[in-house]
């Protein structure tokens, strides 16, 4: 018995150290994935630091006053001068646009989704909508252009309206998702009391449900443009090029921020003769990143303000 | 108020299950139209994509060989329109694979990281911060990958190349521009993390927590847990969020514009320079110089992107949408 009782005591500490330390392998693999875990989020954060680096240091140079008032009209070689101020009225006017035709169909959609919807009608809807966030957003340019050709003729498809057409393509799904999201969130007490006292459907819709969720509403239709504010590739195909001052979507063509990035860039670098004073070879470049400087600014604007906007305007519901 | 008749019982319980008829009257009856239309309009709006395209490419499909070079501008090696969408979509698909290739475990990984690694009060953070990449205007990415990017790596790429060829003994050229595929790949594997990370995040939170606990109560270590418990459950998930990281690439234009430099080859050098190009680039670069039969061929090879797209989206969000049925998670 007596030794048979040892063996026995020195199995129960091998069983506890076996059950209270994971053995050596295991715990090597576990520390090496959470390396690789950690590293995986560090390896994503160094474009975004260089970037965002990159943008504010070279786009300062050139971000004063002047380059904000004025435009690129009579600008030519390396001259020190020329702005964006007419880049920055087409995306105001064009995004503005954009959200008009965009923020009633959404709006009105992410109505009938959440408050009518049933049925096939309803399924297919929400199909689509997701699978119309991934419509790439040069096919949209081409759309907004092949629809206005065939109306207006060859002429007619240079216009900020065309590019706003192709903006409120790739706006509607956004603004109808985010939408949708929201007025999900407005409890169903609230419309069952607003029956209870007799109020019509729709009447329960504007005034309860809408003035319920309009700061979750407001958000989503401000990061809806934050997203296509940025949009270049259908505007470079619809509303185009242009040097001066146009306000009017519907005749001639539009300059937008994102398009004078890229139309800066693809001037390159000036050639400029040996000693010329007043001649900058890399002008066309620094404006670019000014350019892309307020470009950045102003969408992380529209996103704080977006998420501001809930934080301060969303009622209480305890 | 004569005119809303108090409802009967069982849609007192359950009003929004109320259908229709007789309670609607006046404008209630119209709001509802109203409402419907617009969700009758939106699937028109994509019909009118898809027709529109169809219509405007219709003269490029029925020109003959000769009235596509002269008027259409397809570049004299090709016979056909077939021939010349070929490259194109050869070139895309390389370019979003890649991306895809090099993107996917580095967004699972940071969807790991905020799901079960960062601590709770760090991770909604760092879901911003990931957002953030997803607010940068494409432009952007694009003025930095050619005037930042591209150069860095360009020196990496030759001296990758060099290697290759020293070891393996293959012909691999690469350009020191660094304006190649392999950067366009890169950059955009960069643009499309937010959008994987961001469902697969959500996939992962889903977990049943009873059986992450399951896993740790039978003496797992975190990753066993995560090996055995999470990545199972949310595989499709990650399966969908990558389909539709592929979609946005697939789109993607002006960072492939901006930084590659065309050509039109099926090529597997990426690393070399005026190699390839894709369909989004292609058009955003002939376009605004481009008319008569040259703007059909383009809607045409416009007409190949958005069919593509249009494919992997639909079957990302298949895929997520039976998901969602079956999920035990709820």
């Amino acid at each position: 018995m007596s030794t048979s009782t040892a063996p026995t005591l020195d199995a129960v500490e091998r069983t506890r150290a076996l059950l209270v330390s994971v053995d050596p392998g295991r715990r090597r693999i576990d520390r090496i994935m959470t390396v690789l875990v950690y590293g995986a989020f560090a390896l994503a954060m160094v474009p975004l630091i260089s970037l965002l680096w990159t943008v504010i240091d070279s786009g300062r140079v050139r971000f004063t006053l002047e380059f904000l008032t004025s435009t690129m009209r009579g600008i030519y070689g390396g001259i020190d001068a020329g702005g964006v101020y007419h880049a920055m009225i087409g995306t105001l006017v064009i995004t503005l646009l954009a959200a008009v035709i965009s923020v009633p169909v959404g709006l009105l959609t992410a109505i009938y989704l959440v408050e009518y919807g049933r049925g096939p009608l309803a399924r297919a809807v929400t199909f689509f909508v997701d699978v119309m966030t991934g419509i790439p957003s040069i096919v949209a340019g081409l759309f907004a252009f092949a629809l206005f050709t065939l109306i207006l003729g060859p002429t007619g498809a240079r216009t900020g309206l065309v590019g706003a057409v192709a903006l409120s393509v790739l706006m509607i799904p956004v603004v109808v998702r985010s939408c949708e999201e929201m007025l999900k969130l407005v409890p169903n007490e609230l419309r069952e009391a607003s029956y209870a006292l007799g109020v019509p459907k729709w009447l329960t819709i504007v005034r309860v449900v809408l003035r319920t969720s309009v700061a979750g509403l407001t958000t989503g239709v401000l990061l809806a443009v934050a997203r296509v504010i940025g949009e270049t590739a259908p505007l470079v195909i619809t509303a185009g090029t242009t040097d001066s001052y146009n306000v009017n979507p519907f005749d001639g063509r539009m300059m937008t921020l994102p398009v004078y990035i890229y139309s800066q860039w693809r001037q390159g670098v000036v050639p400029c003769r040996e000693g010329q004073a007043d001649c900058l070879a890399d002008i066309n470049e620094l404006r670019a990143w000014a350019a892309a400087l307020l470009l950045i600014l102003i969408v992380m604007g529209l996103n704080l303000i977006g998420r501001l906007v809930t934080r301060w305007f969303s009622p209480k519901l305890r | 108020m004569t005119t809303t008749d108090s409802p009967p019982a069982p849609a007192a319980v359950r009003p929004r299950q109320r259908r229709s008829g007789d309670t609607e009257r006046g404008f209630s009856r119209v709001f509802r139209w109203i409402s419907t239309g617009a969700g009758a309009l939106l699937l028109g709006v994509l019909a009118a994509v898809a027709l529109f395209l169809i219509v405007r490419a219709f003269p490029a499909f029925t020109a003959g060989a000769e009235q596509l070079h002269d008027a259409g501008k397809v570049p004299g090696s090709f016979g056909s329109l077939l021939g010349y969408v070929g490259p194109l979509v050869f070139g895309t698909l390389l370019a979003s694979v890649l991306a895809l290739v090099v993107a996917t475990p580095i967004s699972v990984g940071i969807a790991l990281f905020i799901s079960h690694y960062a601590p709770r009060r760090l991770a909604s953070i760092i879901g911003y911060v990931v957002d953030l990449l997803a607010a940068i205007p494409s432009v952007v990415f694009g003025l930095w990958g050619v005037y930042v990017f591209s150069g860095l790596v360009g020196d990496l790429w030759v001296w990758f190349a060099d290697v290759l060829n020293l070891i393996l003994g293959a012909n691999v050229e690469a350009s020191p521009t660094g304006r190649s595929l392999a950067t366009a790949s890169l950059v955009l594997a960069v643009m499309i993390l937010p959008i994987i990370t961001a469902v697969s995040r959500e996939v992962f939170l889903q977990t049943p927590k009873l059986h992450e606990e399951a896993a740790l109560a039978l003496g797992a270590t975190r990753w066993e847990m995560i090996r055995t418990a999470v990545l199972p459950f949310g595989r499709s998930g990650v399966i969908s969020a990558a389909m539709l990281g592929l979609g946005r690439a697939l789109g993607e234009t002006m960072a492939v514009l901006m930084i590659l430099s065309p050509g039109l080859s099926y090529s597997f050098q990426i690393f070399d320079s005026g190699r390839h190009t894709t369909i989004a680039a292609n058009i955003a670069s002939r376009f605004p110089e481009a008319n008569g039969l040259a703007i059909d061929v383009l809607i045409a090879t416009g007409l190949a992107l958005f069919v593509i797209t249009l494919a992997v989206n639909m079957l990302a969000r298949w895929i997520v949408a039976r998901r969602k049925e079956f999920s035990g998670a709820n």
